[in-house]
């Protein structure tokens, strides 16, 4: 058999874990315990089947995404692995945009080809040799009617958000592939979904709420949306509402937390877990900055979820501007 | 048979390494340690742990615990005992015989000496 990681082909005996393959043939992986628990040697696949017993333990998102643990997956099919999807780029147009609020930019891209991912994720834009990330606002089904929808926080002099401010319908950009862990996975209808984030990280759950009540959740959901201050809280409500699918927008519970006011989003968000009974049984998904993300994950964490639960998603700003 | 096996092997330990974790975290002691740490990644370190303590895996070093706990300022002999008491407590909750339970803590403690760098 074939293994093939990072562009070059290695052979795989049967009855070989893909980490002792590697090792045997002087590729050194990062791995610590070679018993599947501390996911270390986490890889993906990009094609072939690394069998069930390398994907033991893992998230189920994970597991959608292709990954699987070098040290317990022993193939028994010629497998692919791992090879950098930075270098691929599809162009886009400009087709609409609108300022939702002063500080927040709504646009929607016309990808060349179909782009293929999960209500959540995120992808890089480019052009002019700056890439930024962004997470996608809307649902894979909504593309070919809108486009693909992203909420734009503008920084005063942004290489990415400045531009996108200043720029006409028309103009060409690249996308990434999209990525991340943050999204809808069905199979527990029934389960509590808390969804919380600052900024416009609120706009990649709003469209997790919508694609899990699209394909039948039944459980409560509530949505945190939190800012530093009362303006932060650009409409994202309102819309969330409008646009869900064939099902009760009253469903939806929506509630606020501003930092100016003396609210902590980390308390606020075990608060909201307090009201939804037992933490195992809840899914929570976390969008906005690192900081605020951080706390709420360990807030929810302590109050007993499991971090198999927690998808989240933090945003980091670039660091260099201009 | 290890206790690692007689528990469940991986998919068990992953979920007692989150019990462990919990009661580390709540420890005022060793929590803040954690307080810039990735929480997944952590977690798995716990598990990497706890499959050591557990005779699950002979690969995880001494030699890791060493390099891991290097730039930690100010552990002591009571931060050890305070984690192998954690173990013990994650282990009791999850029905393991005291006996077993000793063994494990007799093995966290051999790198006793390689977390506190001497």
């Amino acid at each position: 058999m074939l293994l093939t990681f990072d562009g070059d082909g290695y052979e795989l005996r049967t009855g070989e874990s893909v980490l002792e393959c590697l090792s045997r043939h002087g590729v050194e992986l990062l791995s610590l315990c070679r018993a599947g628990t501390c996911h270390s040697c986490l890889l993906r696949a990009e094609c072939g089947d690394p069998g069930e017993a390398g994907r033991g333990g893992l998230k189920p998102t994970l597991r959608a995404s292709g990954y699987f643990l070098a040290c317990l997956a022993r193939p028994v099919t010629d497998l692919t692995v791992g090879a950098p999807a930075s270098d691929i780029i599809t162009p886009a147009t400009l087709v609409r945009s609108e300022r939702r609020a002063p500080h927040v930019l709504v646009i929607w891209l016309r990808p060349l080809r179909p782009v293929g991912f999960r209500a959540g994720q995120h992808v890089t834009l480019s052009r002019d040799g700056v890439t930024r990330p962004y997470s996608i606002a809307n649902l894979p089904t909504e593309v070919a009617r809108d486009g693909l929808e992203f909420h734009v926080r503008v920084y005063p002099g942004g290489a990415m958000s400045g531009w996108l401010a200043d720029t006409a319908p028309g103009a060409r950009l690249g996308l990434g592939v999209p990525a991340g862990e943050c999204f809808y996975l069905p199979g527990r209808p029934a389960a509590p979904l808390l969804l919380a984030g600052t900024g416009t990280g609120i706009a990649p759950l709003a469209a997790i709420a919508r694609d899990a009540l699209a394909a039948g959740h039944r459980g409560p959901v509530t949505v945190l949306q939190g800012a530093a201050e009362p303006g932060g809280l650009y409409p994202a409500e309102g819309p969330l509402r409008s646009r869900v699918p064939g099902g009760d927008p009253a469903r939806i519970r929506w509630r606020t937390c501003v930092l100016s006011r003396g609210q902590d989003i980390a308390e606020e968000v075990g608060l909201e877990l307090a009201r939804l009974g037992d933490p195992a049984i809840v899914r929570a998904y976390l969008c906005g900055g690192a900081g605020s993300v951080a706390r709420m994950r360990r807030a929810l964490f302590m109050a007993g979820m499991s971090l198999q639960s927690i998808q989240a998603d933090a945003f980091v700003p670039a660091v260099v501007a201009g | 048979m290890s206790l690692f096996d007689r528990l469940g092997g991986a998919p068990a330990i992953t979920a007692a390494a989150e019990l462990f974790y919990r009661q580390v975290l709540a420890d005022p002691l060793l929590a803040p340690y954690f307080d810039d740490v990735d929480m997944d990644r952590q977690v798995a370190k716990q598990a990497a742990f706890l499959t050591m303590a557990l005779g699950g895996t002979d690969r995880y070093t001494g030699r890791d615990l060493r390099t891991a706990h290097a730039g930690l300022a100010g552990l002591t002999d009571e931060h050890v005992d305070r984690v192998i008491g954690h173990l013990a407590q994650t282990l009791r909750e999850l029905g393991v015989a005291e006996g077993d339970i000793a063994a494990a803590g007799a093995v966290a403690d051999s790198a006793r000496d390689d977390v506190l760098n001497r």
